[in-house]
């Protein structure tokens, strides 16, 4: 079941949620929307689900190519997980998740033993049979985030949809389930879009990613795409740590102090103010100066994983973050106050009209 | 479906079993001879403001021994009386309760203009004093009054007649289910009910199913303290009555036994303590309600905050 | 084609329960209450301010305003004694004294007015020996601006049933548990935590009490006391009996517009009326807004 969102706006009073956006998923795709707060994608899979509505006149939505726009929450067939799981607080676990096959009209309402058979497999598949007849009260947050997701799917639902899924749950748990979740939706291939804000949890789950910021979709792509060839310095910043060096554009070049960063396609006119941004993993620390490499001094090291984090002082400009492998910091024996060498080996250059 | 293993998660948070610490700690208490005097004190104030008056009752109502008592109450004009009360609360209690959940229900649900002008304005009858309540229903159906005429040429009689205490006991008892329920459904906000619409649930199933459980207990104490206000009622009913015989409720035949009746005050007070009694089972059942009521707020807070 | 839908809401019911909640407000509460205030417009402004500034209006006026001004300030003390103990102590008897707070809710008021008549007279339980002890209490009575500045004379009453004194008492009666139930709950969720912090930064009970959290506790007693004081102005029925009303001695305002309505006098009724109507719903906007501006600094 594929779903197609086009040319959606949505505004609040004064405050607009979501400008023309457009989005398309595949069947069978796992879908995040990944952004800040305020970025709208939320507003955009309540528009998905139908508990929200686009603004008069504007876009639609497709399930499987049938337009839905007109069609309530009710009649569209879709599993929503509440960010805060929304509980029937009065319902057992059990009660809480047949209770969508309970409020079918009696015509296509399963009988008794089929519902019990349903909810049953649900709760084996999401392990918590032993749990149906507590009360939402009685279960730790991991265990109510499996009982919603349980009610959602009870439905049979064309698409699943899950707003901040892992949001209030602690980090450990967070990480298992988010996994859990991935082999999940491998085992039922259903179409399934989820809200984060997470950009771990984004890159870790899904097979694309969109990547929302001020009512819009900056960037929609696979993990790596997103990661490795982020399209504008939002995404760049949103995804991962970065670098950022600001300077001006000379003959297709940024110039930063004495050095420069080949511009690619930044466009930009000549001269006009440019930023590089770089990944930490990107910067290169060296004993010894190569032409364009950035004097600078150890000021921090931090140990963080795999990688030894260098916090480095040029002699002037901003902080530089660089990520090394353990290796190669044993091997240059940084310590600090240490002076050393900077050089970038991958960058970015962005036309400066972005401000962090 | 095959079985997709998830992780082993722990079981139920040891929060959600909060425990208050232990209580009194010592930077932040008094000296033991202070906590006794001020709860002597307090026990001091209550007896004699509270407790004292409500065995007064008994005690003056059993004045005359048992006999005088039961005859006091074994009287036609009493039972009179307790009819009109049962038919005035029993019509201003059902009403004012679904009143009260469709105020609640479109107060806290949705977001409108004027909701804050609605809020004040179901608070208005608590602010009007019982005198007025009762007044402002002669002004409009009273002989002389807005649709006076007109209800006289058909030989209608709603001031000085029971229409006009049902309305009166109406008025006084308005506000009270509404004002219970509009800060529970605040705070259970409306998620419960988004997921039961996309479960597929229909506008009444998602009512009967999900919001009524929800709220039962703020409703049935809203309910039982309108009740208790309904059949206790004085100053309103008085006004609309006009005190003719046959049209007094309970409190207003205790008032007339209580100044008609100089050589005993008996029967007032046998009278009385049916209302006493009353006050009581209310008072009983009431602890027994907010105590339930505020699991139900309790539960209401757990969900979501946690973890 | 476009489906053509209006703004659609997920949860049902708005326009059901919006409508029933106005037409039910609008018939009950409304149109009545309009009937006041369009009754009195028709009075001319001469013909109000003969009936409101006759003296035993006036003095109605002023008993009515004296009296829940001091049962008011009596309930603060005692209210906050009461909402302390039961809010901090744990104590044999403490579930029991806690259910009783709300009996003067529970408990028809005028069950409570011949309850308190009784005990407060000269043969009752507390009447008697107040004789024994020769009570005697001072008020100010309201005299009538003839021809002086200070309209008041203080007289000295020695019994409690049938003077301003038992009002008084009436009032403290009912306005009890508006103090204590606005207090409590604050007092219950404020934690020890500040108290101790306080204690720790070297202050002393009585200054952490005074200094921190009295002023914690400063807006619900303030509107524990409007409350009640707002509920004593149009209060009749527990007053009715204790006040023996006696012409310009004990006569309050809600009394005042019963003995016009007994005579048919509607026009002097309801100005009586707008006045206390007035005054209360000044009263508990004051309230409100009092409220409003806690809460903007993050105190209610």
């Amino acid at each position: 079941m594929s779903i197609e969102v086009r040319n959606i706006s949505k505004s609040f009073g004064a405050f607009q949620a979501l400008a023309d956006v457009s989005l398309r998923v595949e069947s069978g795709e796992l879908v995040a929307l990944l952004g800040p707060s305020g970025s709208g994608k939320t507003t955009l899979l309540r528009i998905i689900a139908g508990l929200e509505t686009p603004d008069h006149g504007s876009g639609s939505v497709l399930f499987h190519q049938e337009d839905v726009t007109a069609h309530n929450a009710g009649q569209r067939q879709v599993g929503f997980v509440f960010q805060h799981y929304a509980l029937f607080r009065h319902m057992t676990v059990f009660e809480n998740v047949a209770f969508g096959l309970r409020v079918r009209p009696r015509n296509v309402r399963p009988d008794r033993a089929t519902i019990r058979q349903r909810v049953s497999d649900l709760l084996r598949l999401v392990q918590i049979e032993a749990l149906a007849e507590r009360y939402p009260a009685q279960l730790s947050g991991g265990q109510r985030q499996r009982v919603a997701l349980a009610r959602a799917m009870a439905v049979e639902p064309r698409v699943l949809l899950l707003d901040e899924p892992f949001g209030a749950l602690d980090a450990k748990v967070r990480r298992e389930l988010r996994r859990w979740l991935r082999r999940l939706h491998d085992e039922t291939g259903i179409t399934t879009v989820f809200v984060t804000h997470d950009q771990e949890e984004a890159l870790e789950v899904a097979d694309r990613i969109a990547v929302m910021n001020k009512a819009r979709i900056e960037q929609i792509g696979t993990p790596e795409q997103v990661y490795e060839h982020p399209v504008s310095p939002f995404v760049y910043d949103f995804l991962g740590k970065v670098n950022l060096f600001r300077g001006r554009l000379e003959d297709g070049r940024l110039t930063v102090g004495g050095s420069q960063f080949g511009a690619g396609a930044a466009g930009g006119e000549e001269g006009s103010a440019a930023v590089a941004f770089v990944r930490p993993h990107d910067v290169e620390v060296a004993r010894h100066a190569n032409g364009n490499s950035i004097p600078a001094r150890v000021d921090h090291i931090s140990f963080v994983g795999p990688f030894v984090h260098v916090l480095l002082m040029p002699k002037n400009g901003e902080p530089i973050e660089a990520a090394l492998p353990r290796e190669r910091w044993r091997e240059l024996n940084l310590q600090p106050a240490d002076e050393v060498f900077v050089e970038i080996r991958s960058a970015r250059v962005f036309a400066d009209d972005y401000s962090i | 479906m095959s079985l997709v293993t998830p992780p082993q998660l722990a079981g139920p948070s040891s929060k959600s079993a909060a425990m208050r610490p232990p209580h009194p700690r010592s930077a932040a208490t008094e000296p033991r001879w202070l906590k006794i005097l001020l709860i002597i004190s307090m026990v001091g104030v209550l007896g004699l403001f509270l407790i004292l008056p409500l065995a007064s009752v008994a005690v003056e109502a059993l004045a005359g021994g048992v006999k005088a008592y039961v005859d006091a109450l074994a009287n036609h004009e009493t039972w009179e009386a307790v009819k009109l009360t049962l038919i005035a609360a029993g019509i201003a209690v059902p009403l004012n309760s679904v009143f009260g959940v469709a105020a609640a229900w479109c107060l806290t649900k949705f977001e409108f203009r004027w909701k804050s002008l609605l809020m004040t304005l179901i608070d208005v009858p608590f602010a009007v004093s019982p005198v007025i309540s009762g007044l402002v229903f002669v002004l409009v159906f009273g002989a002389r009054g807005w649709l006076g005429p007109w209800l006289a040429e058909h030989n209608i009689r709603i001031v000085f007649a029971t229409p006009g205490i049902v309305l009166a006991t109406i008025f006084v008892t308005f506000p009270f289910v509404a004002r219970e329920l509009i800060p529970l459904m605040e705070a259970q906000g409306n998620e419960e009910e988004q997921a039961a619409r996309v479960l597929g649930a229909g506008g009444w199933q998602t009512f009967w199913r999900v919001t009524l459980p929800n709220i039962k207990w703020g409703l049935l104490y809203g309910l039982i303290l309108c009740n208790a206000r309904a059949m206790g009622e004085f100053g309103a009913v008085a006004v609309v009555s006009g005190m003719y015989p046959g049209q007094r409720t309970v409190p207003l035949e205790v008032e007339s036994l209580y100044t008609g009746h100089l050589e005993s005050t008996v029967p007032a007070f046998a009278v009385a303590s049916l209302l006493a009694i009353l006050g009581v089972v209310t008072l009983i059942i009431k602890s027994i309600v907010e105590w339930k009521y505020r699991q139900e707020l309790a539960a209401t807070r757990k969900q979501g905050t946690e973890e | 084609m476009r489906p053509l839908f209006k703004q659609r809401r997920v949860v049902p019911g708005f326009g059901l329960s919006l409508g029933c909640t106005v037409l039910y407000l609008g018939v009950i509460v409304l149109i009545p209450l309009s009937a006041l205030f369009f009754k009195s417009a028709r009075l001319t402004w001469p013909q109000f301010k003969t009936v409101v500034s006759s003296d035993a209006v006036m003095a109605a006026y002023t008993l009515s305003f004296e009296a829940a001004l001091v049962a008011a300030l009596v309930n603060l003390p005692l209210g906050l004694l009461v909402a302390w103990v039961l809010a901090r102590y744990r104590f044999p008897g403490r579930r029991f004294l806690d259910a009783m707070i709300d009996l003067p809710f529970a408990l028809p008021t005028a069950v409570a007015g011949i309850t308190l008549t009784t005990i407060y007279s000269d043969s009752g339980w507390i009447g008697r020996w107040l004789e024994t002890v020769h009570f005697h209490a001072p008020w100010l009575m309201w005299r009538g601006f003839d021809g002086s500045w200070w309209p008041f004379e203080v007289q000295q009453f020695t019994s409690v049933s049938y003077t301003p004194i038992g009002i008084a008492i009436a009032l403290i009666f009912i306005g009890l548990p508006f103090v204590v139930r606005t207090v409590q709950p604050v007092l219950q969720d404020m934690g020890l935590d500040i108290e101790e912090a306080a204690a720790s930064l070297g202050a002393s009970r009585w200054q952490t009490l005074r200094r921190v959290v009295l002023p914690e506790l400063r807006p619900a007693l303030l509107s524990g006391f409007a409350l009640a004081f707002a509920r004593a102005l149009g209060e009749y029925g527990s007053v009715v009996f204790i006040s023996g009303n006696t012409p310009l001695q004990t006569e309050i305002a809600p009394i005042k517009i019963v003995q016009e309505l007994e005579q048919n006098h509607y026009a002097e009724a309801t100005s009586i009326a707008i006045v206390i109507l007035l005054a209360s719903f000044f009263v508990l906007l004051t309230v409100n807004l009092l409220q409003r501006h806690y809460a903007r600094r993050g105190m209610a």
